[in-house]
């Protein structure tokens, strides 16, 4: 009986294990098929997908496609600007909004509730259809900087990022997680005398770790593959990130194998990204998830 | 690799700091210029030689390149022009030309025209009667294929004085469907999108006798595109497809390239920059074969990227200068023999190691030279080509022809009334 | 917000000091260019002309939403017997001859044909202005419709599988999640190679399985099959960030629930039914949003894969927005579609919210 009891369970165990891992296997298979191709010459790459063989690293194996990828652009001159405009917006991000988040729940001021309709009505336009008098716009405003009074965004890493630092999004996920913390701290903190910007720095800030990790991954995804703009905003190529960069390897003849390449050197960010606030975020969304 | 990882680092800052302006030993005014051939290493090394050997061989100008991705160079331009932001050389696509130099991002160029008179026509671009820009190379489309391949299923070959008619045309089709031996008998090229639609496509509809837009006075489409002609156009074009003669829009971009070499196509109708390609793949026995005429005298395609000088720069004289400088001889020859490009003249052509007399790429000289139509000069062509690329793209998937054109030609009439009839 | 007052005390300056920074840069770079969207919306505007701009009232709007019905009467002979073409099918004159200067029927000067039917012996035709544009409107709608449940319901199941103690279970969780991580663009290339219809992955995988019985599909080729191969490639990429969502959610329900469950006897379904189902239903409010308005905005799968092909299939509103605007230089059209779009989706949420009130 207890024999029975035991087949039973690891039975039961193998089978589980059996149904995650193939749907693991449809989650990763184009990731696998992008990893292995990117070491194929390119009349391999396209002959193997008539097979099995598009997911085994077989054949004519190489850095070859990588070489020339590096030598077609200069990769990491992309890498690192998208990295550097990613991080930026995504800290400035964070902190406004969080302000913003916490104003609309911990602070009672006139015009708040239009104030909110307002950033939750902007999460239904489409970027797409308000980036042409957002260019118009940027190219004629103001900057303070180490030259003085400038005139004109275009060009810099500066008109790639302030126009994204806010988003609904993201203060929507701060007030929802704040809704949450206990009122009582809050309240004995200002009985004890604190300011609203100690409240905010010192108690509500360090309590919020997981809806941090959550807004940060979906800032840094969405900041990562910006595209569209880029290219409207940028004509010199020391300010240009990976998703323009991609454009550099669509030729007439497309060298498929350097394309797979730099699709995988370009993701391999993100994923070490992801892979590091993996916990904080499933965690986090824990905590923010539940109230719709 | 690493070498080169840090040579790409070290390159890319240098650039940056030159563009900067931080390196300027001489007294030189700069000259920005765009161009599109931003991850083409080939067409990147000599525009780098034009652009310095210009600014060390005179001492008023000194140019600084940038280097667009050519899928998004249009966008980065309307960008840059709505922001006020142009440079003072840029390249344009010639059929583009037009609409920018009417929108006021192109001023004319002042250049000698009896220096230029011996260019092929479509490398230069003229509008409303003054030129805008000069190509430094041609571009031409031919069918190409091996010899073996029509000697093998008893077909003539077309030469340049007697090419293929029509119902020759279909029946080589037929005839090379029928060996069995390929999957399409012809291979248009549906995989690549956009420019490539009109491009190498609205020749056929003219050498049926119609047209994108009435060029008598480009106020209208009607009739041209959408008369007897047109239909008759559209029918043997969606023939084409239903009959199984050509893949259709969802080719992969892969087979495009590959398609004629691995023997799964047995004719392309490509252009002449992937001739070198073919002449390694194929020796002696690949054949460029001119248009087949489908009634109205065979046509191909004409003009290809041009240089022209932004109207915002106050150097026009500069700008013009360097283009002038950049249309050398040696220059054109260069990115012939690089890229198969054909040389705009005759003295050009003559020193290029493709285009001499005898050699196999000639032909397309010739092509260029007799058959060559341009695209609609008029602002309205960037919109009618989108609506054309549509019209033949849906045509290809099943869609009834007649009300097919019917509605492309009243989409492209009701953008030119918008447009307030585009300055014609 | 409404429940939000530690006392009833105002704190307008502190309120929108901390307010401000995030509002104001929404202000200036979201609602205000959309302002200028609208504004657009009722000029001319062109994205290149030396035009001068002129201000057109709704003419953008109408051009994009007029629908109108035409019945068409059979050809007939001089003796008056029905016209059939050789296959037997009814002939009836060309719609053109009734949109294009005919003085007669002047109100549908331009129109083209959306669709048709046949009854009794007449046509009905319903004409659109814009009929491309109706198209993307449709698609758009069905993929939300279709992609919203489908992918708020796997995502589910997804969920429910990996919220078990099991060694190992984050590797799957991560697994689960890679391809959102991965750009649209990159997905969407890849994904070409998967869908190709003469040697592609898909094809040749039902080809093995099938054991050569599967003839090859041209997956985005055929107007068919375009939408949902689309549909199906954004489900996989989006799926696993809803997923973890839903995980959030379940973990909230307390242990107790499933433990008192156990003891009533109850089985998997019914616990699922009356403990699981109940305590999720803010976590799907929460997820149907998203998806919602995701898929609403549907355009880069659109732009690499299919171009809104084949004959229209795959046109979405964001796509025809941008291939207006930019594609045709039209930004008073791209505008004007942008703000249907926005009302769209705007009376769509505010639907949502006042069916959810009420369930409350």
């Amino acid at each position: 009986m207890a024999n029975i009891t035991q087949d039973n369970h690891r039975l039961r165990l193998i089978v589980r294990y059996t149904v995650l891992s193939l749907i693991a296997l449809i989650f990763i298979f184009p990731l696998i098929f992008m990893l292995v191709s990117s070491f194929k010459p390119d009349y391999q790459l396209l002959a193997d997908t008539a097979s099995l063989r598009a997911f085994l690293p077989v054949g004519d194996i190489s850095l070859t496609n990588y070489e020339k990828a590096f030598e077609r652009a200069p990769i990491f001159l992309f890498m690192f600007n998208s990295l550097l405009v990613t991080a930026v917006t995504v800290l400035l991000s964070l902190f406004f909004c969080s302000m913003a988040g916490f104003s609309f729940v911990f602070l009672n001021w006139r015009g708040k509730q239009l104030a909110f309709s307002i950033i939750l009505a902007t999460l239904i336009v489409p970027f797409e259809t308000i980036a042409i008098p957002m260019l118009l716009m940027v190219s004629k405003l103001p900057w303070i900087g180490l030259e003085g009074l400038t005139w004109g965004w275009l060009n810099t890493y500066r008109v790639q990022i302030v126009p994204f630092i806010a988003d609904g999004l993201t203060i929507f996920l701060f007030t929802q997680y704040f809704k949450d913390l206990p009122r009582e701290l809050i309240e004995a903190a200002r009985v004890e005398g604190s300011s609203w910007w100690q409240v905010y720095w010192r108690i509500v800030m360090p309590l919020s770790g997981p809806v941090i990790a959550t807004a940060a991954i979906l800032k840094f995804l969405v900041m990562y593959n910006q595209y569209l703009w880029p290219i409207m905003v940028t004509q010199q190529e020391q300010y240009r990130p990976v998703l323009v960069g991609l454009q550099y390897f669509f030729q007439l003849n497309t060298a498929w194998g350097e394309v797979m390449a730099y699709l995988t050197l370009i993701t391999l960010p993100v994923l070490a990204f992801y892979l590091v606030l993996q916990r904080a975020f499933i965690a986090s969304i824990a905590s923010t998830g539940v109230k719709g | 690799m690493k070498t080169k990882i840090m040579k790409n680092i070290l390159m890319t800052t240098g650039v940056s700091l030159l563009t900067m302006g931080a390196i300027n030993g001489y007294a030189q005014t700069n000259l920005s210029l765009w161009y599109h051939g931003a991850g083409n290493p080939v067409e990147a090394k000599i525009i780098d030689q034009i652009v310095a050997d210009f600014n060390s061989n005179q001492s008023d100008w000194n140019v600084i390149l940038e280097s667009f991705p050519q899928e998004s160079y249009n966008d980065s331009v309307i960008a840059a022009a709505l922001a006020g932001n142009l440079p003072d050389i840029l390249d344009v696509d010639g059929p583009v030309m037009p609409n920018w130099a009417w929108a006021g991002y192109l001023q004319p160029l002042n250049i000698d025209q009896t220096a230029i008179a011996d260019f092929l026509p479509g490398t230069k671009g003229y509008w409303n009667g003054k030129l805008y820009s000069l190509g430094l190379w041609d571009a031409a489309v031919a069918m190409i294929t091996r010899k073996s391949t029509l000697t093998e299923a008893n077909i003539r070959i077309p030469t340049l004085e007697q090419p293929w008619t029509l119902t020759e045309f279909n029946a080589a089709l037929l005839t090379l469907k029928q060996t069995g031996k390929f999957d399409y008998p012809l291979d248009l090229g549906l995989a690549w999108k956009g420019e490539w639609f009109p491009y190498a496509f609205s020749p056929f509809l003219q050498s049926f006798g119609g047209d994108i837009v009435d060029r008598s006075t480009y106020q209208s489409a009607e009739g041209v595109l959408n008369g007897d002609a047109a239909i008759a156009f559209g029918e043997w074009w969606q023939m084409l497809f239903e009959e199984g003669f050509s893949p259709g829009n969802s080719q992969d971009a892969a087979d495009r390239e590959t398609g004629l070499v691995d023997g799964k196509y047995a004719i392309q109708w490509n252009g002449n920059w992937t001739a070198l390609n073919m002449l390694k793949a194929f020796g002696d026995d690949v054949l460029f074969l001119p248009a087949p005429d489908l009634g109205n005298g065979p046509k191909i395609g004409a003009a290809s990227w041009q240089l022209g000088v932004s109207a915002t720069t106050p150097h026009s004289q500069g700008a013009a200068d360097f283009i002038k400088f950049a249309t050398q001889d040696s220059y054109m020859a260069a990115f012939s023999d690089a890229i198969g490009l054909i040389p705009p003249t005759e003295t050009s052509a003559a020193v290029s190691q493709h285009y001499q007399e005898g050699e196999p790429m000639a032909t397309f000289y010739e092509l260029s030279a007799q058959q060559a139509v341009l695209r609609p000069v008029t602002p309205g062509y960037v919109v009618a080509a989108k609506v054309f690329e549509k019209a033949l793209a849906d045509i290809a998937d099943g869609a009834d022809v007649a009300d097919t054109l019917d509605n492309a030609a009243d989409e492209i009439n009701n953008d030119i009334r918008r447009n307030l009839g585009y300055g014609h | 917000m409404q429940k939000s007052l530690p006392t009833l005390t105002q704190h307008n300056q502190s309120g929108w000091l901390f307010a401000l920074p995030g509002f104001g840069l929404m202000m200036l770079f979201i609602v205000v260019p959309f302002v200028f969207a609208i504004l657009f919306s009722m000029t001319n505007q062109r994205l290149i002309s030396p035009n001068p701009t002129q201000f057109v009232g709704l003419e953008n709007y109408q051009q994009l939403l007029s629908v109108n019905l035409l019945v068409l009467d059979p050809d007939v002979t001089a003796t008056g017997e029905i016209k059939r073409d050789n296959r037997g099918d009814i002939r009836y004159p060309r719609i053109r001859s009734y949109t294009r200067n005919n003085p007669d029927y002047a109100h549908l000067q331009g129109m083209k044909e959306w669709f048709s039917w046949q009854w009794q012996d007449k046509k009905i035709a319903i004409l659109a202005s814009d009929p491309v544009f109706m198209k993307a409107i449709v698609n758009t709608l069905l993929f939300v419709l279709i992609v919203a449940p489908l992918q708020g319901a796997l995502a589910l199941g997804l969920a429910l599988l990996i919220n078990q103690r099991l060694r190992g279970i984050n590797l799957y969780r991560a697994i689960y999640f890679m391809p959102v991580v991965v750009s649209i663009v990159v997905v969407s290339i890849l994904w070409r190679f998967i869908y190709d219809g003469q040697n592609g992955l898909l094809n040749n995988l039902f080809h093995t399985l099938s054991f050569g019985h599967f003839t090859a599909v041209d997956w985005l080729g055929n107007p068919n099959t375009a939408l949902g191969s689309i549909m199906v490639m954004s489900i996989w990429q989006a799926v696993g960030f809803h997923m973890v969502i839903w995980l959030s959610g379940l973990q909230t329900i307390s242990p107790t629930l499933y433990e008192a469950a156990k003891i009533e006897g109850a089985s998997s379904w019914q616990t699922f039914r009356y403990v699981t189902w109940p305590g999720l239903k803010n976590t799907a409010i929460l997820v149907l949003i998203v998806i919602t308005m995701q898929a609403f905005a549907l355009f880069a799968q659109v732009d690499v894969m299919t171009n809104g092909g084949p004959l229209d299939s795959t046109q979405t509103i964001v796509f025809q927005a941008v291939e207006r605007g930019y594609g045709k230089q039209d930004i008073s059209g791209g505008s004007a579609i942008s703000v249907v779009l926005f009302i769209m989706v705007l009376g769509i949420s505010l639907l949502q919210r006042y069916l959810t009130r009420e369930k409350n």
